[in-house]
């Protein structure tokens, strides 16, 4: 827990954002946005990059491959557009805000493990141009996420 | 309407005449949360190939809201079926492949690869999320479900469990289990071993990611044969009964799908080219 907290540290600094620390083992960042289906997003301008969340990548497992969309393809807020697969099993990832794919991370394709050690940094995994920032609205912050997660889990 | 009346019969006669109103009352309570069970939509289907059966699966997980388990009693011909991220060339012998013309799926969902034929039972399982309780739509929590409904169907026949997400006998593989994960939904998906041809075997590589049981066995000396355990039938009635026990089940006619799954939907369970096998062999591609 607490040498996640100082990854979890060092990765702020890096990004010029606080951490929100939690009672429970994932990590959150502030100054993020994150989807229900656990996709966090960091908006600059008008572009957007996106991954899955540290929640997400510590109950998939360990990520062994990552399916990644083609340049210049359209995405929609809460539709999927890649997978990852883990344990057998593939995953959607859905796209947080709508947009056009500018840039894709091609680093996960020969190492999807990323998303598992890096899950906010180098294993980011689209960036997208917007098309509508008003659908960063309908995100959660830092702390309505991890009261997400908390409840989440503790339903289960 | 019958069944409700039936109920408040019941709730009736035991408040006045059990003389244990209060027992009573919950007995009829846990008859009532029976028909509260989520409905579970049953398609049965013997000898269909196992890529309709796949394309069948995708569609109903995607364009479908409703739970669905599908028993397919045997595929029509050997083939091959490959998890999303499969690469030919790392996985199959593909000169015999080729050779012998030996169909290769990449399937939906994720998992290694396995070579099905007559001899093998499939029974898949798409779920609403909100429909099983207390199983998060992960990986590994969707498994620990699945592992137990399992282990009643075996009810602890020769050392049955869950072992490094394989469905065992002891040591000895004997399903190869896959799951695909939506938003809101799952397919859990197994093919059991039945039987199988020894000779069909050869046609797979040693994967490079395997269970640490396996211990370095090739596949012969790696899997097993279900029916040195459970009758056929036995095993299918065995299922679809554990399932019944958290839901309540429908049979629907294959025919009749198009009423529950509309629409378009993400369709990625495709046949490989033989041009595709050829390119792997000769590696001028790394995408099949």
């Amino acid at each position: 827990m607490a040498a996640r907290f100082l990854w979890a540290s060092r990765v702020a600094s890096h990004l010029r954002i606080s951490v929100a620390q939690r009672g429970f083992a994932s990590v959150v960042l502030k100054d993020l946005k994150y989807a229900e289906s656990h996709e966090w997003v960091k908006i600059d301008g008008n572009k957007a990059t996106f991954g899955i969340t540290d929640h997400a990548q510590d109950h998939l497992g360990d990520v062994v491959y990552v399916e990644l969309p083609d340049l210049g393809r359209s995405v929609s807020q809460g539709e999927s557009f890649g997978a990852v697969e883990s344990v057998k099993a593939t995953s959607d990832i859905n796209s947080p805000v709508s947009g056009k794919v500018v840039e894709v991370n091609e680093v996960l394709t020969e190492s999807p493990g990323l998303v598992n050690t890096s899950p906010y940094e180098e294993g980011w995994i689209i960036k997208v141009e917007l098309s509508d920032a008003g659908e960063v609205e309908k995100l959660m912050d830092s702390d309505k996420y991890s009261k997400f997660c908390e409840e989440e889990d503790a339903t289960h | 309407m019958f069944l409700f009346s039936r109920f408040f019969e019941e709730l009736i006669f035991t408040r006045r005449f059990s003389g244990k109103s209060s027992k009573g009352f919950k007995m009829s309570i846990s008859r009532a949360n029976d028909l509260r069970l989520p409905l579970m939509n049953l398609i049965r289907l013997k000898g269909t190939p196992i890529l309709e059966q796949l394309h069948l699966e995708e569609r109903l997980l995607r364009a479908s809201s409703e739970n669905w388990c599908i028993v397919n009693d045997g595929t029509n011909v050997p083939t091959i079926v490959m998890g999303m991220s499969g690469k030919p060339s790392q996985l199959l012998e593909l000169g015999p492949v080729m050779k012998d013309q030996i169909p290769v799926i990449k399937r939906f969902t994720g998992g290694g690869t396995v070579i099905v034929d007559k001899s093998t039972l499939f029974v898949s399982l798409i779920c609403n999320k909100d429909d099983v309780p207390g199983v998060q739509p992960y990986p590994r929590s969707v498994m620990a479900w699945s592992g137990s409904l399992y282990g009643e169907v075996f009810g602890g026949v020769n050392g049955f469990q869950l072992r490094e997400n394989d469905y065992v006998f002891g040591d000895r593989k004997f399903g190869g289990n896959a799951q695909s994960i939506i938003k809101n939904r799952w397919i859990h998906h197994t093919s059991f071993l039945w039987d199988y041809n020894v000779r069909n075997m050869a046609y797979l590589k040693l994967p490079s990611r395997v269970p640490q049981y396996r211990l370095e066995r090739d596949h012969t000396e790696f899997v097993c044969r279900m029916k040195d355990y459970i009758e056929r039938s036995d095993f299918i009635e065995k299922t679809v009964k554990a399932v019944g026990k958290q839901f309540a089940m429908k049979q629907v006619n294959l025919e009749d799908i198009d009423s529950y799954a509309k629409g378009e939907h993400v369709k990625s369970t495709r046949l490989l080219t033989m041009e595709e096998l050829q390119e792997a062999m000769s590696g001028t591609t790394q995408s099949a």
